[in-house]
């Protein structure tokens, strides 16, 4: 049976030589755009389908349904139903109980079930990409991912940061001895998200990659399968979070900036206490964040400093300016570094400087290139392109990283007049300790 | 908390704050709202597209990958000496696991009738290597091929196979769609390159 088999292939074999010769003049002039399913096309002739004389019956390749449509419709009606129980138990029923139930509750379903994907931190870069690339469409439910946190964060506060990001509610549920950090730390550490939020938006616009998606240290714990590394920077993060709390909400989360700026103009937003503030300081060590701001003490805040500080705020401003165009030339410096991400950047490079690597079969990426029938000049020109947008982008993000700690040290200059201990609209995240520390709630 | 009576400068400040950024969120979601796909996307590789480097047996989230070798019988030639299933140079057409070109032995022989045989995948061996895709075009149809499987693709926002894909294979399609099976020798509908 073998040898006859092998016979049958070595003729069919033949056959198929023959027919290859004479195809190939026809297809001459299709191989430069076909070239990719040239040997597909000719494959066809190589063995023909057999007519089976058995009654076999040939079975279709199964192909299993992906998740329903309507099922990611109800993740976006469960997440606005999230957000307004979250809002509603922070704002109105004031209970940092429920909060917590409820941000159990998001972690196991929009964590562990739903595996963190999509979540509205990652959308910033779809949303970017609908920016900036014609061809890339959105979907809707990605779209209301992400705008529907933003549109409650201007109304009530962060109110998603307490009940309905998963993000958070694994790192909230592990903060056992929070430590309170200097002022000056924790103005530092808050500028590293701009950083990442500017970095991500310029990786997404370039059509480079999704780095917050790439990076994010909790996804590969709700999927509970993950490279260890990046198992062990969650790790990492959960466990700092235990004294440092939400060390990623507060030192990384892209998207918290965006809530952060929608939050400091909100409409409404939690307060500590449920009437008047009687000034017992019993809340001020309450919050793990560091975001209650204690009132200013009139001793310190006399007119002549009022003015002076007023005036050395408005000098800051004129100074914007500078900040912009400094931190944009300064970012730009780096728009070679950085293109280099860019996969096709990265390849023209390195076939420039090492040409003779085309030789090399075992990389992958070069002879996916060659085989693809694209010229050397053609992957040149996108690759400076490319390059042309990073240095354009680069600008842009050092603009935007100067005017925003242009901001950062105008706002050390401002004695803003608080009568009571409130919560910083900008840093707080609605989750309510601090309630429970009021002691006029519970004489309410 | 004490009651305002008056409308302060910070007052103004807050609303007029909240405006622009009400109205940047809304012009954002109206500039969103008109290049939406009005659909949901999965991914998916473009069969036509894939060089079968065997990164997707390494690149994907999940292991073993959501990326299954698919047969499309259809375009099977049945062959006794199948190039997806023997590794090269074998003559003594025996299924011991050393003739096999499937690391996992997740291809399963079927003797039909003289002298045809079906290969079925064992998809819970498969691990996406694509050893099996490569053997079949270079010496046979081409009717294996890569897909990754809607029941076990998580559908990350960034496919991390897609990131590392030398041939751009792998492809945003809407999810009523959700294969590329090969059904001919061509791409279906005659689509561009």
């Amino acid at each position: 049976m073998n040898s006859q088999g092998n016979k049958e292939n070595s003729m069919r074999g033949n056959g198929m030589g023959k027919k290859v010769m004479q195809g190939k003049w026809i297809r001459g002039i299709l191989f430069l755009i076909f070239a990719s399913f040239l040997i597909l096309g000719n494959a066809q002739q190589r063995f023909p389908k057999p007519e089976f004389e058995t009654g076999y019956e040939q079975p279709d390749p199964s192909t299993p349904e992906p998740r329903l449509q309507a099922l990611e419709y109800f993740d976006v009606a469960l997440l606005l139903a999230v957000l307004s129980l979250a809002t509603w138990l922070a704002l109105n029923k004031r209970s940092r109980r429920g909060i917590l139930w409820l941000s159990v509750f998001t972690l196991a379903y929009f964590g562990f079930y739903r595996n963190g994907c999509i979540c509205p931190i990652g959308s910033i870069q779809n949303v970017t990409l609908t920016l900036f690339d014609p061809a890339y469409k959105i979907s809707i439910t990605v779209l209301l991912f992400f705008l529907l946190p933003l549109v409650f964060a201007l109304f009530f506060g962060r109110t998603f940061c307490a009940g309905a990001c998963p993000l958070g509610a694994i790192q909230d549920l592990l903060i056992i001895k929070p430590v309170s950090v200097s002022p000056w730390v924790r103005k530092a550490v808050g500028f590293i998200p701009h950083v990442y939020l500017g970095l991500a938006v310029l990786f997404a616009a370039t059509g480079t990659d999704f780095i917050i998606c790439r990076y994010d240290p909790f996804v590969g714990i709700f999927r509970l399968d993950a490279p260890v590394t990046m198992i062990l920077l969650g790790a990492a993060f959960l466990g700092l979070g235990m004294i440092f709390a939400r060390p990623y909400c507060r030192t990384f989360c892209p998207y918290g900036v965006l809530l952060g700026l929608m939050s400091r103009f909100s409409r409404r937003h939690l307060t500590i206490t449920p009437s008047e503030c009687i000034q017992c300081k019993l809340c001020a060590g309450s919050c793990p964040f560091d975001a209650i701001e204690a009132p200013t003490d009139e001793k310190i805040r006399t007119p002549a400093l009022v003015k002076q500080s007023m005036r050395r705020y408005v000098m800051m401003g004129f100074l914007l300016p500078v900040f912009i165009l400094a931190g944009g030339w300064m970012v730009s410096r780096s728009h070679v570094l950085l293109s280099r991400a860019h996969q096709d950047v990265y390849l023209a490079e390195l076939l420039i400087s090492r040409p003779e690597l085309k030789k090399d079969t075992e990389n992958l990426d070069i002879q996916a290139f060659l085989e693809s029938g694209q010229s050397m000049d053609q992957l040149v020109e996108e690759a400076s392109l490319i390059r042309t947008r990073f240095h354009t982008g680069t600008w842009i993000l050092g603009g935007y990283l100067g005017l925003v700690l242009g901001i950062m040290l105008m706002n050390q200059f401002l004695i803003r007049k608080k009568e009571d201990y409130t919560p910083h609209k900008g840093d707080c995240f609605s989750c309510g300790r601090c309630m429970d520390y009021c002691p006029v709630e519970k004489t309410h | 908390m004490v009651k305002k009576e008056s409308y302060t400068r910070r007052d103004f400040i807050n609303r007029g704050g909240r405006l622009t950024l009400g109205l940047a969120l809304a012009g954002l979601g109206a500039v969103a709202v008109s290049r939406s796909g009005n659909k949901e996307y999965v991914w998916q590789i473009d069969p036509f597209e894939c060089t079968q480097c065997g990164r997707c047996a390494t690149e994907c989230v999940l292991s073993p990958s959501a990326v299954k070798c698919v047969h499309a019988y259809d375009l099977c030639g049945y062959c006794d000496l199948c190039g997806g299933y023997f590794k090269p140079g074998v003559t003594d057409l025996q299924t011991g696991a050393e003739k096999q070109l499937c690391p996992a032995g997740a291809i399963e022989r079927r003797f039909i009738e003289e002298p045809y045989f079906e290969y079925i995948i064992v998809e819970d061996l498969c691990i996406g290597c694509a050893k099996c895709v490569k053997g079949c075009a270079s010496f046979g149809n081409g009717s294996l091929h890569l897909q990754i499987r809607h029941d076990i693709c998580t559908n990350c926002n960034e496919c991390s196979i897609a990131r590392a894909c030398p041939s751009d294979a792998i492809k945003r399609v809407p999810a009523d769609q959700p294969y590329i099976i090969k059904g001919d020798f061509t791409r279906e509908g005659g689509e561009e390159t």
